[in-house]
């Protein structure tokens, strides 16, 4: 048996080796929006996997044994952060024994971090739910989000891959001047958004609504993180009964039943967004994401 | 380019207007003359420059915030000072009722679990450091036994991991894992009679992990083991391979060989699948697990167990479990069949009712036990 496993394991050995991945830069991003994002800034010199997909929800992974296999290949680990990925992420960082890519190198990034973080609260008791302590993590739905990331992610690439700094320096501002032209597009668009009041699955879209003036006006969970509960939902029939709210929104991996039972009750329309590339079929990358996420939004809360 | 040269000239000269008026009155008029005349070709150049400016401006005061943000998000309050770096700490609650009416059966009616408390931290940039300790009720004395305690070095090269210390051993698949992560109250039969539940032992593991994408782990370890004066009489092997099938389904496999002491030897196969619809796990999901043990010392015993676990909904899990053992030494090979399904309020706490019957050979008896386990204060990630 011993020197059978010996055996097993030189054989498995020598079959690795030539599997070895070739782009210059490998970049691990826990969600999809980083990926994307990753791509805009690397081009070809960059290889970016998700770890995650629009259809899965961030904060329930298992830490997969092909993800562990990732993480070990990677040169950037960037993720939302703001403990998303609490549940799976330190079980892969410490299983892939990839010294560059551990938290307080410049291989590991938190997006979060560097952004304005919403939703703090100084009152933290885990019978409010699934709160977070820095904040709400879905920091992707406002694209000034995505710009101050685009910044950060492209000085660690520069300084990761020095060979390749300047294609990265003249995509990064060619990035940044395309995506500042496509928010204005943006916000003009969205102009009649502004003062819409929406009804939420889980609190997804802060970030979103922060943006666009749109208020949230009640969440279909009652206690973030877990499912909605019956009474809760009938609560919000009867105080929606007469409107009240323009749209019911959850994100394409959160149930359906609930914003449609409470659509059918109410009247109000239950709409899915896309929270990151790949949530809708038009969502195929940071651009259609959110050309995507507004014209769903403009097509149930106004009249254009 | 072009368009942005000539509107910063521009700029320039607007800007160097005021004091080149002061100096010279005479030019002012004709200064002027020609701003107005700029700014009337130039027009639509500067509402692009404002536009940007506007942009810039914006993503700068953004950028600013985000950095007051983050400073006052790491910054630790004076009053926090002193425990600002205080390991994650997280306490897990166990305990269950149980009856069987086997005639030499476990304790009855109400038992404690072991209460386990965990303390983990990064010690610096290069170790992390790692304690369980199990607190339980051994007849009536309050115990604290060290479960876990050791150092990981978490900055070596190439791929490889080193822990030492004393720690549940990396063989099989259920080994590494805590008693508030198993799937049904018990260990399954093999892991009670050849691993002692799990087995723990103070020693050194190194780990290595190809660079592919299909994981592949090998470790290995030198443990203090059981008798023999000098120690260190225990060593294992073992090597991991797992991957995904679609987006949906993944898969471990392993093969283990352990040597508890100089006159015995364990060698274990697993397989674990694990199935999500979209691999989206919060809803409904569904796992498989199997190992076979083979035991040899003078003689060889053999076990094994099978089990699935399927959540159809948020909250509830529905499990069934077989295992069995074939020791050479009794005529009597129990064999057992357990049910159970239990529910978690959140990923913090979970009440599970168990039903099992065991066949020793001879006998036939039934179990049924209701328990609890509820943890507060920090959670670790948990591995696959």
């Amino acid at each position: 048996m011993y020197r059978h496993l010996q055996r097993t394991i030189l054989v498995a050995i020598l079959v690795a080796v030539p599997v070895v991945a070739s782009a210059e830069l490998n970049v691990f991003a826990c969600e999809p929006e980083w990926a994307a994002l990753a791509e805009e800034i690397g081009g070809d010199n960059v290889e970016a996997y998700s770890a995650t997909t629009a259809l899965q929800d961030p904060h329930y992974i298992q830490a997969r044994p092909s993800l562990i296999a990732k993480v070990r290949q990677a040169d950037i680990v960037i993720c939302s952060g703001a403990q998303l990925e609490i549940g799976w992420l330190p079980a892969l960082l410490q299983k892939a024994n990839n010294r560059s890519v551990m938290p307080g190198t410049l291989g590991y990034m938190e997006a979060s971090s560097f952004v304005v973080r919403l939703g703090i609260t100084g009152d933290l008791d885990r019978a409010q739910g699934d709160i977070h302590p820095q904040g709400n993590p879905h920091i992707q739905t406002n694209p000034y989000n995505i710009e101050v990331v685009a910044r950060e992610l492209g000085k660690r690439m520069q300084e990761i891959d020095i060979d390749n700094s300047k294609s990265y320096k003249s995509n990064l501002e060619q990035f940044i001047i395309s995506w500042s032209a496509a928010i204005e597009r943006w916000e003009e668009q969205a102009v009649d958004l502004k003062g819409k009041r929406a009804i939420t699955h889980h609190r997804s879209w802060v970030y979103l609504f922060d943006w666009l003036g749109i208020e949230e006006v009640a969440n279909l969970e009652a206690i973030p993180g877990l499912p909605p509960t019956a009474a809760h939902l009938g609560k919000l029939t009867s105080e929606f009964s007469d409107g009240g709210a323009d749209a019911i929104i959850r994100a394409p991996y959160q149930h359906a039943k609930p914003s449609e039972w409470l659509s059918e009750r109410t009247g109000i329309s239950a709409i899915v967004l896309p929270l990151t590339v790949g949530g809708t079929d038009a969502a195929t990358d940071l651009y259609a994401l959110f050309d995507d996420i507004l014209a769903r939004l403009n097509g149930v809360m106004t009249d254009g | 380019m072009r368009t942005i040269f000539p509107a910063s000239a521009f700029l320039l000269l607007a800007f160097t207007v005021p004091a080149a008026a002061q100096a010279q009155d005479d030019d002012i008029e004709a200064l002027r003359a020609a701003v107005a005349e700029l700014r009337a070709d130039y027009d639509s150049r500067i509402a692009e420059l404002e536009r940007r400016l506007a942009v810039a401006e914006q993503n700068a005061s953004q950028a600013n915030y985000a950095a007051q943000q983050v400073t006052v998000a790491t910054a630790p309050s004076t009053g926090a000072a002193s425990s600002a770096f205080n390991p994650a700490i997280g306490v897990v609650f166990q305990g269950q009722v149980r009856q069987t009416d086997a005639l030499d059966g476990e304790e009855e009616g109400y038992v404690l679990g072991e209460t386990e408390v965990i303390m983990q931290a990064n010690v610096d940039d290069k170790f992390r450091a790692w304690l369980t300790a199990a607190i339980a009720l051994e007849d009536g004395e309050s115990v604290i036994e060290i479960e876990e305690s050791w150092v990981e070095a978490t900055a070596l090269p190439a791929g490889f991991g080193a822990r030492f210390g004393r720690f549940a051993s990396g063989v099989g698949y259920l080994n590494e894992k805590h008693s508030h992560q198993w799937d049904f109250a018990d260990q399954p039969l093999p892991y009670q009679v050849f691993m002692d539940r799990r087995y723990f032992d103070g020693g050194v593991q190194l780990r290595w992990l190809a660079p592919t994408d299909v994981y592949m782990e090998l470790g290995g370890e030198v443990l203090q083991g059981d008798g023999g004066s000098s120690g260190l009489n225990s060593r294992s092997l073992f090597a991991n391979v797992g991957g995904d099938l679609g987006t949906s389904s993944s898969w471990l496999a392993g093969a283990s060989y352990l040597e508890p002491d100089d006159s015995s030897s364990i060698s274990i196969a697993h397989f674990v699948w694990k199935w999500a619809p979209q691999g989206n796990w919060k809803q409904k999901n569904f796992v498989f697990q199997t190992e076979y043990f083979e035991r040899s010392d003078t003689v060889t015993d053999t076990g094994w167990y099978a089990q699935a676990v399927f959540q159809p909904v948020q909250r509830w899990r529905f499990g069934a479990r077989a295992d069995a053992l074939q020791l050479d030494a009794d005529a009597d090979d129990p064999r057992r069949f357990t049910l159970m399904v239990d529910w978690s309020n959140s990923e913090f706490s979970r009440l599970r009712l168990q039903l099992g019957r065991t066949d020793d050979g001879t006998d036939t008896s039934n179990e049924w036990g209701l328990q609890y386990i509820h943890s507060i204060g920090a959670h670790g990630a948990h591995d696959f």
